[in-house]
């Protein structure tokens, strides 16, 4: 059997072989890929010894895809085809994003939005697939050899929507996926394991785009998620907004070209940065009219434009700690994680809320990446038996729409994953044979302020009288927070097992085209894909073969016999080889050849099964 | 690796079918058996282990949670001795249980009003402690006395009570916030 245990490129099974396994933070505004090199976990750097790279990506008319600070240079002067905090976009529709100030052109799309650049029409997860490539290439050209997989962080109040999308993109970015991580599990266990801590503790996770906060509770070799909470659509760009809406206000200006907002934006960041050392800035731009913007900036007066962002983020901590059924006083440490926590109001007001200085002796920049990366270490078999134990939850509950356009939940927030939970319906008329099930991710009450995951119709369901049929319904999510929708009748046992594919999702073949169309070696990729399904094929056909000459070999003579044994050893020689259209037509040649056996064995198994019997009987 | 699906969750965790249950014991078991079968345990196993993992996973995690609440315990148990607890069906409670919960809710109202965080606090504290003496009682029925249907009932006035905490819960929640 051991042909059958051809894996995945790259997924090597000798034993004592250090696997190449990277983490990676895909970050709103910079992304960073890591791994572990004799126990300790590094990021690893670029050419110019950088270990950030800019979230930026810009696509150019003549096909060019520049990533990094490279696109960075450009955003100024081509913004709309320099895109910028896609995590923003994931998994999202342009009524999602309304309300954020972007010089793109927007392509609505069912589910997910699509940006129109001069390279074409990009999708959020491909231009996410960009920046995963870019680490990728990195990480493979820095360790020398190609990657087992890569766990891939992620907010942990990402939705469905947004999780599926990143997982997409690295698939995209022909990554082999681990695992997606939260990303304030990551930092505890880099946290965690770096001092050796114990007890509750608080991941306060404020990056450039979305804000996370989980409650977790370590132990000797193991990290248990308690509750987490946050926003996915708040961060430091929106503190940089708030400068930008300032100066804008300040200049006496209403509307800029998507240069100028670009230019001003991009200030409005350095200022902010600036304000974390100094108590006063100056933010200069010349916009493209030629007017000047000089303005100076007070550390006060940037906490009055951004207090109430503060504000926003200390209610999901109150709630997770609710959620918890834990207060302040339980809590023994805060963790800062996120460049935007540099901030010296965010750092007040959580050592307020807390009564105590939060945590920041790691990086904030590199913290998730690195715990990612020791993730990674454990799940590519690379540790002995100092494993730890990562028990994460699910960050909103999962319900179905039921009468009135209401949400019944069906698996509350803060469930431990991998999670499963089964419901029941019946018909509410007579004779019913469908039914319509919608599934919704969120707190709410109505439908509508809830994510729709996904619609699906259940059919032949058998008439019955109304409330008669027993429909149950599988909602299974699994260790990366995906969920998984399966339906059944069970007075009849009539399955309709449904693997639901979100709508916002991309379907398997979506993924394919992709692939072949994007990937530098894709064409190596598909050959082994071929060969190796030809091999899996040819192997169990050449068992079964086998298995039929040792029971039914009788029904040949020698004459007929010699031609099918022939052809099976031509076929096991074959299969030693990398041919795959070889394998594929010997093994068609070998099911041509025991066609009669085959009708043979048929007639036996027929006699034999009749024999004994009377005719009534059967 | 084998993992029998027809336990149940005692067997699972390899614990006395009791309502007073050792809770120190059944997180032990829980980690240990989660260590063993997570998901993560199985990143880079073929698709079928990685299935019975999810599977076996998923099983431990339902378990867990049955058992460390006390009401889903008790409802467990008496479902595992013949007995449904008719939450939904039976509505028939007892007058003075039914006026007492009238006034847990004007009390619960009263605070919520009066913005009285303390107020409410202290209900909760009031609440938790009616909680732990029905509790008890469950204990002695279920455990001791073996007397099912009388268990059934405090596990349907134990919703109400958990009805309780939540509103309380909210309602501090919503004059903090």
């Amino acid at each position: 059997m051991a042909l059958l245990q051809i894996a995945e490129p790259g997924m090597s099974t000798a034993p004592h072989q250090h696997r190449l396994a990277v983490g990676i933070d895909l970050g709103t505004t910079n992304s960073l890929v890591a791994t572990v090199r004799s126990g300790s976990a590094l990021c690893l750097p670029d050419h110019e010894g950088r270990s950030l790279l800019p979230s930026v990506v810009n696509y150019a008319a003549d096909g060019a895809v520049v990533v990094g600070r490279a696109a960075q240079a450009r955003q100024n002067k081509d913004p709309a085809n320099t895109v910028v905090s896609v995590k923003r976009f994931m998994g999202r529709g342009l009524k999602d994003i309304a309300e954020l100030a972007t010089p793109y052109r927007f392509v609505d799309e069912p589910g997910m939005l699509k940006l129109q650049t001069a390279g074409g029409i990009k999708s959020p997860v491909e231009v996410s697939a960009d920046i995963l490539r870019a680490l990728k290439d990195r990480a493979e050209e820095s360790l020398g050899g190609e990657l087992v997989g890569a766990v891939i962080t992620v907010p942990a109040y990402f939705d469905d929507a947004q999780r599926q999308a990143t997982k997409d993109a690295a698939r995209l970015a022909g990554l082999n996926v681990l695992r997606l991580l939260n990303e304030p599990t990551a930092a505890a266990i880099a946290y965690g394991l770096d001092n050796g801590a114990e007890g509750t503790y608080v991941v306060y996770d404020l990056g450039g785009g979305t804000f996370d906060v989980s409650v977790l509770e370590l132990t000797r070799g193991l990290f248990e998620v308690r509750a987490t909470s946050g926003d996915s659509q708040l961060g430091g760009d929106d503190f940089d907004h708030r400068i930008h809406c300032w100066a804008m206000e300040q200049n006496g200006l209403s509307r800029l070209n998507a240069q100028d907002s670009r230019l001003l934006l991009t200030r409005a960041r350095e200022a902010k940065e600036a304000l974390t050392d100094h108590d006063s800035t100056h933010l200069t731009a010349m916009l493209s009219d030629g007017q000047m913007v000089d303005l100076e900036l007070t550390e006060a007066k940037f906490h009055e434009l951004t207090a109430h962002l503060v504000q926003k983020t200390l209610l999901p901590v109150k709630k997770a700690l609710r959620d918890a059924k834990l207060t302040v006083a339980d809590i023994k440490g805060v963790v800062l994680v996120g460049g935007a926590t540099r901030m010296p109001q965010v750092r007040r007001a959580v050592t307020e809320l807390f009564g105590k200085t939060p945590l920041t002796n790691l990086d904030p920049d590199k913290v998730v990446a690195l715990g990612a990366a020791m993730q990674a270490d454990v799940l590519a078999g690379n540790k002995g038996d100092d494993e730890w134990l990562l028990l994460d939850v699910i960050p909103l509950s999962l319900g179905l729409e039921t009468m009135g356009g209401l949400t019944e939940k069906v698996i509350p927030r803060n469930s431990t994953i991998p999670t499963a939970r089964a419901q029941e319906f019946t018909t509410y008329k007579d004779g019913q044979t469908a039914m319509a099930i919608h599934v919704l991710q969120g707190e709410r009450e109505m439908v509508s302020d809830c994510r729709s995951l996904a619609r699906f119709e259940l059919r032949g369901i058998p008439p019955m009288v109304a409330g008669a049929a027993r429909i149950r319904v599988t909602f299974q999510v699994d260790a990366d927070g995906l969920l998984s929708v399966s339906a059944r009748e069970l007075s009849t046992g009539v399955e309709a097992s449904i693997a639901v594919k979100p709508s916002y999702g991309l379907s398997d073949e979506e993924i394919g085209r992709m692939l072949s169309e994007s990937m530098t070696h894709a064409a190596d990729d598909m050959t082994a894909r071929k060969l190796a399904e030809a091999k899996v094929e040819a192997i169990s056909l050449v068992q079964a073969t086998q298995a039929a000459l040792e029971i039914d070999g009788h029904l040949l003579d020698a004459a007929e016999l010699g031609p099918i044994q022939a052809v099976l050893d031509d076929l096991r020689q074959h299969l030693a080889g990398s041919n795959a259209d070889l394998i594929r037509t010997t093994a068609e040649a070998l099911n041509q050849a025991t066609v009669d056996f085959a009708g043979r064995r048929m007639d036996a198994a027929v006699k034999r099964g009749l024999a004994g019997h009377k005719i009534g009987e059967l | 690796m084998n993992f029998d699906f027809n336990q149940n969750h005692f067997d699972v965790f390899q614990l006395p079918a009791v309502f007073a249950l050792d809770a120190k014991a059944l997180e032990a078991q829980y980690r240990a058996l989660q260590a063993t079968w997570h998901p993560d345990r199985f990143a880079g196993s073929d698709d079928a282990q990685k299935r019975l993992s999810l599977q076996v996973a998923t099983r431990l995690n339902e378990g867990y949670q049955t058992l460390k609440s006390p009401v889903s315990r008790a409802r467990y148990l008496l479902q595992l001795n013949g007995v449904d607890t008719q939450e939904e069906t039976n509505t028939a409670m007892p007058m003075d249980f039914l006026m007492n919960q009238m006034i847990w809710r004007e009390h619960i109202a009263e605070g919520k009003a009066s913005q009285n965080v303390e107020r409410l606090e202290e209900l909760n504290h009031e609440l938790r402690e009616e909680i732990g003496a029905l509790e008890d009682e469950l204990s002695r029925l279920i455990d001791r006395e073996s007397r099912y249907a009388d268990a059934a009932m405090i596990v349907r006035k134990m919703r109400f009570m958990e009805k309780l905490d939540q509103e309380i819960g909210n309602a501090i929640e919503s004059v903090l916030y």
